[in-house]
């Protein structure tokens, strides 16, 4: 059995899982920052 | 740990530790899987499938680790009322969840070549699968309690109960012998894996522990934005 469709496989979902985390949780805290501030803003 | 119970205190220590915590874990990634995957030497048995070890491993302790820090988050938020701790909680869930799906997805792949199936109901990957299962009973039950306004006590309840997993994922592969290899590495004995193997792993290791510190800040500073701005607005509309 060829080892490197296996090995792409692997390495390929977990990079994918790992930057939807990291992006997911990053586009969370920018949201919810820019909502804090522009109620912080707000007369 | 209490000096940092001011949300105001810890958002000035997370604020810089968020782009370092992305920084290094990039860089040690890079390293660890440049070099796992064109420096190391095949394995004399399994060939180049062994490469899957250097992320696998790193997903199955990180994986194990996040449930471990949702255990002592519900410790310091049932003992100490520590204002920080259920939020502390709700962001690792996501992280731990993500590297446990990781780990059984990779574990799965590596099974293949290896052990000619993509499954098996061995002690390991069952064990493994309920703490998965955990981690989305987790985040269903903390996101209720949460917008019910409850103080997240039953989540901590939960997060608590299901450590008792975590030792039985550890112990499996010595409990049940079947498909899964046994311990590979030990704080204690050492590593039964070549050194000329072995040297990339610590590396992608602290890159991906690097990675998830950082997303589970970014998931606390979301949530105090979240709380933030929750209290402006019922104040505001108090007014």
């Amino acid at each position: 059995m060829t080892p490197w469709p296996f090995v792409i496989a692997a390495y390929a979902a977990t990079f994918a899982s790992t930057a939807g985390l990291v992006l997911w949780a990053w586009r969370s805290m920018r949201s919810a920052e820019a909502l804090a501030d522009s109620l912080k803003r707000r007369p | 740990m209490h000096g940092y119970a001011n949300p105001a205190r810890f958002l000035k220590l997370a604020r810089p530790a968020t782009g370092w915590f992305l920084g290094l874990g990039l860089a040690l990634l890079f390293a660890g899987v440049i070099g796992g995957l064109f420096v190391t030497p095949p394995d004399y048995l399994q060939g180049e499938t062994v490469l899957i070890l250097y992320v696998h491993v790193p997903a199955a302790w990180l994986g194990m680790g996040g449930w471990a820090g949702i255990a002592a988050a519900s410790l310091a938020q049932i003992v100490w009322r520590h204002p920080l701790a259920a939020v502390a909680g709700r962001a690792l869930a996501p992280a731990g969840a993500t590297f446990a799906a990781i780990c059984l997805a990779t574990g799965s792949i590596w099974g293949r070549p290896t052990w000619g199936t993509w499954w098996e109901w061995d002690g390991r990957l069952t064990s493994m699968l309920i703490l998965f299962f955990l981690y989305l009973g987790y985040i269903a039950l903390a996101s209720a309690e949460r917008e019910r306004g409850g103080d997240g006590r039953m989540a901590a309840l939960f997060g608590l109960v299901g450590a008792v997993n975590l030792p039985i994922i550890h112990y499996s592969v010595l409990w049940w012998r079947t498909l899964h290899q046994g311990q590979s590495i030990s704080v204690t004995g050492g590593s039964s894996i070549a050194p000329e193997l072995l040297w990339p792993l610590p590396l992608t290791l602290l890159g991906f522990s690097f990675l998830f510190g950082a997303a589970v800040l970014m998931r606390m500073r979301a949530e105090l934005a979240i709380a933030k701005a929750e209290a402006r607005l019922r104040r505001s509309a108090s007014e």
